[in-house]
């Protein structure tokens, strides 16, 4: 079965074509790259796959289940998690808080408005453990706000994981962060099991393509070479694309 | 018929007077998002100030004009040093607007008393103008014809002129319209002078028409928004059409069901909030 | 102390003052001011659940305050008993509710704001033209109020209790759903909406609730409201009276409980003073919102607290010169 299986997916704005005929398919527990110069539309194809933006034509399907007009509220629920380009974070709560609801968001607890958060153990505690993973459980207490860019990237990382998600979308995980802060993503992100599908955007060549089995590079909303690490750096069209000759 | 003709008539210069008031609120609200509760003090102090002006026997146009004029530089002024700081945050921004709206409809109260006043109609546009056999009292046409010469030249001027186009790039994306080099602070206070300079001016012209009184600022509020709200933000055409529309809402309405013409005005607005909620012509939200 | 235990000394304080008010506040006139400021502080409140934790800004909840209202006296005047009255009030107010939330929950933001000014016009519309319905600007009279478990509420120290009661019992609602999942899930799409439907929360879901949540209690602050006046008339639904609810809400600071509570009692006491001595209420408004946005922008409450803050340190460096160091923890 496809984890992620993605047919003919178009979107226009106006009359710009941002996704145009997109195919797709990760198989289950590969590590997926997305590359593509700026405005290829990589952050869009995401923003389809999670159902923030509905497609003008083709399917999203998620380990065979069609999810094209799924609201996106629900794609969490069929084991679908993301992190975002710019940090999406709440900046009124600790970090503990953070990771909580973001567990909070798969438990039907969510709807209940008479207990008390704080009191819930076993949530506060997979928190503490997600973020034990992520090496952030020494400052579990520290507002949001006093955190460093790095950490909050890791607290990203750490809510999408705390998810136990199938299929973890990464957008630019290794954004604005120093070379310390990037092999210690990159470990993090090597630790992540099999049973965990990963499709990830990255701008950064050398960082991504170390990690990456399966590139797929997009151009104007299209896809243009898809295939091994290998391959892709190997076709021409590549350094078309990236060099314009 | 004539009683449909007449209706018709005032309905067309009812649409003209809220084209604009309602045009200078669509680019308000639709370039800078800014939620302008003052927009109907504007066309009440610029219809007081229209009124003081007159009664000095000043020619009709200078008077409604230089209201305008004095209304923006209001205007101006309140975007340029208060309402700046407060860009993005809508709570502070509507309590600002509301504070404000609330200090002008009291000073006007103390000053031109709660009577109210009617100018009467200049001299050179009374009477009546007789096209094909039927009367058509001159000044609601001549508030249509300036309603149309207005929206024709913002048109030309947001479509064609090169304000115009920093205007609709600040519309699209202003943060990278900043980065191109367009001074967008500056384009703001201009555009939030412009609306309200319009809504003053609308005000005087609507003086002889529906004369001037408090809480008229309050109710004109409410229908520029339904004016945009069904047009559609940041939408001239949006702006023009819901205009003639209310217009022949609000009489008709109120010759068939005197009880609930009020809500009728509503109902379009809450039709198209269902139907397409960024209104008519406007943008969908992505 | 430890700010907890403060915190809780200064309940328990609070609590008995108001239990033994009417005894210490001897004069009944400032006994009904007293009981205005509670059924006002629960409107106050009601509107913060939206405004403040669900970040979406309402100028139409004086419409379902009046829905109420009007709905309560109507059946009144039409014959029914207080118990009758009461109920097809809160479902009235609350269908409503859900009638403003689908329309308003089309959109969020400043969009959001508009609409909910103009179903809160609609409303005044109704309550003022519509004359048949509401007897338009002549309102109408409420000329009994209720007697629970055979208690007359007639006079001011009865119906102060009966209004505490609901207060607090408003209050306590309000605290358990702020410290609940729902309630944190709440504060969640105010502060980061796409993330929150990325996270599996129904995001409108969970603000539609809210809202109707928001406008039971409103519904019971305005039939408080009917019989605290014994009478109601379409200026309740106007433009001035959401904006004023709203002055309750931001002067008291939207973060916190007792933000609105204090709201509730800067703008009774004003609105109860200050007009005996200036015609021009409007205007004092007016002024009052612009200072607060000017100098205090997140509200009085904790705009007081920042400032309060900001003295002490500046005494603290004048006495022990900024040379000296205090120790963080406060020890010595």
């Amino acid at each position: 079965m496809i984890a992620l299986d993605i047919k003919g997916l178009s979107k226009s704005f106006g009359g710009l074509r941002v996704t145009a005929g997109v195919n797709l398919s990760v198989a289950p527990g590969e590590r997926r790259l997305i590359i593509g110069p700026n405005g290829a539309g990589k952050t869009t194809l995401f923003n389809l796959i999670t159902g923030e933006i509905l497609p003008d034509s083709g399917t999203v399907s998620l380990f065979g289940q069609d999810i094209t007009r799924l609201p996106s509220h629900r794609r969490a629920h069929l084991g679908m998690a993301r992190t975002y380009q710019i940090i999406t974070l709440f900046p009124h709560d600790t970090i503990i808080r953070n990771v909580t609801l973001a567990l909070l968001g798969l438990s039907p607890l969510r709807w209940n408005p008479l207990i008390d958060l704080e009191r819930k153990k076993h949530l506060v505690d997979s928190a503490r453990e997600a973020l034990v993973r992520v090496g952030l459980d020494h400052i579990a207490e520290r507002p949001l706000a006093q955190t460093s860019y790095g950490e909050r990237r890791r607290v990203e990382i750490a809510m999408a994981l705390a998810q136990k998600p199938k299929l973890l979308l990464l957008d630019e995980p290794f954004a604005g962060l120093s070379i310390d802060e990037r092999r210690d993503v990159q470990q993090l992100l090597l630790n992540i099991p099999r049973d965990v599908t990963i499709v990830m955007i990255e701008h950064n060549m050398d960082v991504a393509l170390e990690y990456a089995e399966q590139i797929t590079l997009l151009h104007f909303g299209e896809v243009i070479v898809e295939g091994t690490r290998a391959e892709v750096v190997e076709n021409p069209r590549t350094r078309e694309v990236y060099l314009g000759h | 018929m004539s009683l449909w003709l007449t209706l018709a008539v005032n309905s067309i210069a009812l649409g003209g007077l809220l084209f604009l008031l309602s045009s200078g609120f669509s680019l308000i609200f639709g370039l800078m998002r800014i939620p302008n509760l003052l927009h109907g003090s504007f066309f009440m102090l610029g219809a007081y100030f229209g009124v003081t002006i007159l009664s000095q026997n000043v020619n009709f146009w200078v008077a409604a004009l230089a209201s305008g004029v004095g209304i923006a530089i209001i205007g101006g002024l309140i975007e340029r040093f208060l309402l700046r700081r407060l860009e993005g945050q809508v709570l502070p921004q509507v309590l600002l607007t509301l504070g404000f709206a609330f200090i002008i409809s009291d000073v006007c109260l103390m000053i031109w008393t709660g009577d109210p006043w009617q100018p009467a109609t200049p001299d050179h546009l009374r009477g009546a103008l007789q096209i094909a056999g039927l009367f058509f009292p001159l000044y609601r046409l001549v508030i249509v014809a300036v309603a149309v010469v207005i929206a024709i030249a913002l048109w030309l001027m947001v479509d064609w002129t090169r304000l115009g186009a920093m205007i609709r790039a600040g519309v699209d994306d202003a943060p990278i319209a900043r980065v191109v080099g367009i001074k967008v602070s500056m384009l703001f206070t201009l555009i939030f002078a412009l609306g309200a300079g319009l809504a003053g001016f609308a005000g005087v012209l609507g003086a002889p028409y529906l004369s001037v009184y408090p809480g008229l600022d309050f109710e004109m509020l409410p229908l520029a928004l339904i004016v945009v709200l069904l047009g559609g933000t940041g939408s001239l055409l949006g702006a023009l059409v819901g205009s003639f529309l209310i217009g022949f809402l609000y009489n008709f309405g109120q010759a068939m069901f005197p009880d609930l013409a009020y809500v009728i005005l509503f109902l379009p607005m809450l039709i198209v909030l269902v139907v397409r909620p960024q209104g008519l012509f406007g943008r969908a939200i992505s | 102390m430890s700010p907890k235990q403060l915190q809780s000394a200064a309940i328990a304080i609070a609590l008995v003052a108001l239990l033994t008010l009417p005894v210490w506040m001897g004069n009944g006139y400032y006994v009904n001011v007293a009981s205005q400021i509670l059924l006002f502080a629960i409107f106050a409140l009601a509107l913060n659940v939206l405004v403040g934790y669900g970040g979406l800004v309402s100028l139409g909840h004086a419409g379902l305050f009046a829905i109420a209202g009007y709905a309560g006296a109507l059946m009144l005047d039409a014959g029914y008993g207080h118990f009758a009255a009461i109920v097809i009030a809160i479902i009235v107010t609350l269908a409503s509710s859900a009638v403003f939330a689908v329309l308003a929950l089309r959109t969020t933001g400043i969009s959001f704001l508009m609409i909910t000014l103009a179903l809160g016009q609609i409303v005044w519309g109704i309550a003022y033209r519509w004359a048949s319905l509401t007897n338009g600007d002549n309102g109408v009279n409420v000329t009994t109020r209720p007697t629970p478990f055979g208690i007359s509420l007639a006079g001011a120290e009865a119906f102060y209790y009966a209004t505490l009661i609901i207060f607090l019992i408003a209050v306590v609602t309000m605290a358990i759903l702020v410290r609940s999942p729902f309630g944190a899930a709440l504060r969640g799409t105010r502060d980061q909406e796409r993330r929150m439907n990325a996270l599996g929360y129904n995001v409108w879901l969970i603000r539609f609730l809210s809202f109707l949540f928001s406008g039971f209690w409103t519904g019971i602050s305005g039939l408080l409201f009917i019989y605290y006046n014994q009478f109601i008339s379409p200026q309740v639904s106007a433009l001035t009276s959401s904006a004023e609810a709203l002055l309750m809400v931001i002067s008291g600071g939207t973060a916190t409980l007792l933000g609105p509570i204090f709201g509730s009692i800067i703008v009774v006491i004003m609105k109860n003073v200050v007009s005996a001595y200036i015609e021009r209420w409007n205007l004092v408004l007016g002024v009052i919102f612009v200072a607060i946005i000017s100098f205090m922008p997140e509200g009085l409450v904790p705009g007081s607290v920042r400032l309060w803050r900001m003295g002490w340190q500046a005494l603290r460096t004048r006495w022990n010169g900024s040379a000296v160091r205090q120790p963080e923890d406060g020890s010595r």
